[in-house]
């Protein structure tokens, strides 16, 4: 049970498959239009179930319960290393061969 | 009230008439002509007054550095004698990351004059912590839409760091899965908040990109002793273009090119829910500059203050795995790190200035900030997990959403040429759905549009069953 008041995320259909919008690629079209927005919740609730929330400019949105305290987990990824390659190519080119000792 | 999407929508004309303060009709004339430069006029803040609020709210002022190694690098592929000087503009250095302050400095500066509560912007690019940050300053609740998910909620990762960065300063996100009826949202918080449109293209959010024009004229004469010859400006919606070449214009008669590049993105849909988590660049790129380019008037507002055919004199492309290898040069040669979009016209620069002499000077207006998710290599990563294979060989051979080509040696690096005579033969097209039957004035408005002349604009239009009000011998 997360408690009133508590950060969440909730996530919300906007657009059902047969609302949508004329004109888009057939794999758009077939799924809904999702909306993901964070506030506090205003009643004690479970993850998976309905519930209100408080945005931050004290707007109330109505959707089903994601997570408390949504977090930010984008990093810089797993290591690409053709990126040394290209520090390589450019440096040989400007400084010479001997750039990487 | 009836909120269903076909009622919202047609009552988006009344939304965006309270949300923005402008009543667009008033410029219409002709049967599709518009009065542009009045309704800048208008709105308007004379180029001194833009710079003045913009110091006030620490927007700009950012220094012009010339990129040594970077040159040296290019006259090494270059014809002897060739290899113009390259400069970038650190927009960076703005509060909020991007050049994109000053468009939000403008709109939220309008904001709180009109006595709007707070702001609202649809965006999922640079300017969403703009406006935040602006917002931030005057006091100004903010709420940034963008669009970010794919349907199994798969994020962008550049799009979900500038999420973190609006909420940083103090926004609130509302993110969408892939399509354009974010528009429908967009248009719903307008209605419900009654907060002010702070849109790109509004003559706010243009001419606060007048000042970058201006100070890289003046920074470039200060430091050099010269004009600079050819300026690139990375495009999109075509607001940076107009802002910056307006700028230039206002500042000096001296002739100089102004050179649009986008990142070559031919073959991805941008309203798909596969291609979007294809990409590697969420904007900067052909699916949105080719598109606002032919019909600057499809943006979040009637009239869109951002007309790029008015001022471009050459539009070039590159591909995603020559913008990163650039990137990362900047990072290894210069010293500095930059997020990968603005790089778009410093990998485009890097080519044009080996058609340039040396002695000539080519002018990157914009860089951005970078971080987890915008970073290049969190772009590259992103593109391995989403089975994009990357490799070295000839960029010409990258094909979007399948393959990002790193050039194989630094000769490989072109630019690619975007014939603008079509896409101005497009633009004239895409006007003539609005009306079969034309005035003086709008074969005049064409012209301008086009940036061409009247034999152009006649040539074209006798491909179609045009009813000309006018006689032309």
């Amino acid at each position: 049970m997360i408690q009133k008041n508590a950060w969440v995320q909730i996530q919300k259909t906007i657009l059902e498959p047969s609302q949508r919008a004329t004109h888009l690629p057939e794999e758009t079209k077939k799924v809904p239009l999702l909306m993901w927005v964070k506030g506090h919740l205003m009643e004690p609730a479970d993850v998976g179930s309905s519930v209100k929330i408080k945005t931050l400019t004290g707007r109330i949105e109505s959707g089903i319960l994601v997570c408390e305290n949504p977090s930010y987990m984008h990093t810089y990824g797993a290591f690409v290393p053709e990126i040394l390659q290209i520090d390589q190519i450019v440096k040989t080119k400007l400084f010479g061969g001997d750039s990487d000792e | 009230m009836n909120n269903s999407y076909q009622a919202v929508m047609a009552r988006k004309n009344e939304i965006m008439k309270n949300s923005v303060g402008i009543d667009y009709t008033k410029y219409e004339y002709g049967t599709l002509a518009f009065d542009y430069e009045a309704m800048m006029n208008d709105c308007g803040n004379s180029l001194q007054q833009v710079r003045e609020i913009q110091n006030h709210f620490g927007v700009g002022n950012t220094p012009l550095k010339e990129c040594k190694n970077l040159t040296a690098l290019a006259r090494s592929v270059a014809k002897p004698g060739f290899g113009a000087r390259i400069f970038i503009k650190d927009e960076a250095l703005n509060d909020s990351g991007s050049f994109k302050a000053r468009r939000a400095s403008m709109a939220c500066y309008q904001a709180k004059r009109l006595g709007f509560k707070g702001v609202i912007a649809a965006t999922s690019g640079n300017y969403g912590a703009a406006v935040a940050s602006q917002a931030a300053k005057h006091g100004l609740k903010c709420i940034i839409v963008q669009e970010c998910y794919d349907s199994f909620g798969i994020g962008q990762p550049e799009i979900i760091e500038k999420a973190r960065a609006c909420e940083a300063y103090g926004a609130e996100v509302v993110q969408l899965s892939v399509g354009p009826e974010l528009f429908y949202k967009f248009l719903l918080l307008l209605e419900e908040t009654g907060y002010f449109n702070a849109s790109l293209y509004t003559p706010y959010g243009i001419m606060g990109i007048e000042s970058l024009g201006a100070e890289l004229v003046e920074d470039c004469l200060k430091q050099t002793g010269q004009y600079p010859t050819a300026v690139v400006c990375t495009n999109a919606g075509g607001g940076n273009l107009t802002g910056t070449a307006r700028g230039i214009l206002k500042t000096t008669d001296h002739k100089i090119q102004i050179i649009g590049a986008s990142v070559n993105l031919k073959g991805l849909h941008m309203a798909s829910d596969i291609d979007f988590n294809k990409k590697s660049f969420t904007t900067g790129h052909t699916g949105f500059g080719l598109p606002f380019m032919i019909n600057p008037d499809r943006s979040d507002v009637p009239r869109s203050a951002g007309r790029p055919l008015r001022y471009i004199d050459r539009y070039v492309t590159m591909n995603q795995g020559e913008v990163f290898f650039i990137t990362e040069a900047l990072a290894v040669l210069e010293g500095i790190e930059r997020g990968p979009a603005g790089n778009t016209s410093l990998a485009a620069a890097f080519s044009l200035a080996q058609e340039m002499k040396e002695d000539d000077i080519i002018i990157v207006q914009e860089t951005e900030y970078t971080s987890a998710g915008k970073h290049h290599q969190a772009q590259l990563a992103f593109a391995r997990e989403n089975g994009i294979d990357i490799h070295f060989g000839d960029p010409l051979d990258e094909i979007p959403g399948k393959t990002i080509v790193f050039p194989e040696t630094v000769d490989l690096i072109h630019t690619q040429e975007l014939d603008l005579d079509i896409i101005r033969k497009k633009y004239i097209q895409n006007q003539l759905t609005k009306s079969k039957s034309l005035t003086q004035d709008d074969l005049d408005f064409l012209v301008i549009e086009t940036n061409t002349d009247i034999e152009f604009v006649l040539n074209e239009l006798k491909q179609y069953d045009i009813h000309l009000e006018v006689e032309h011998e």
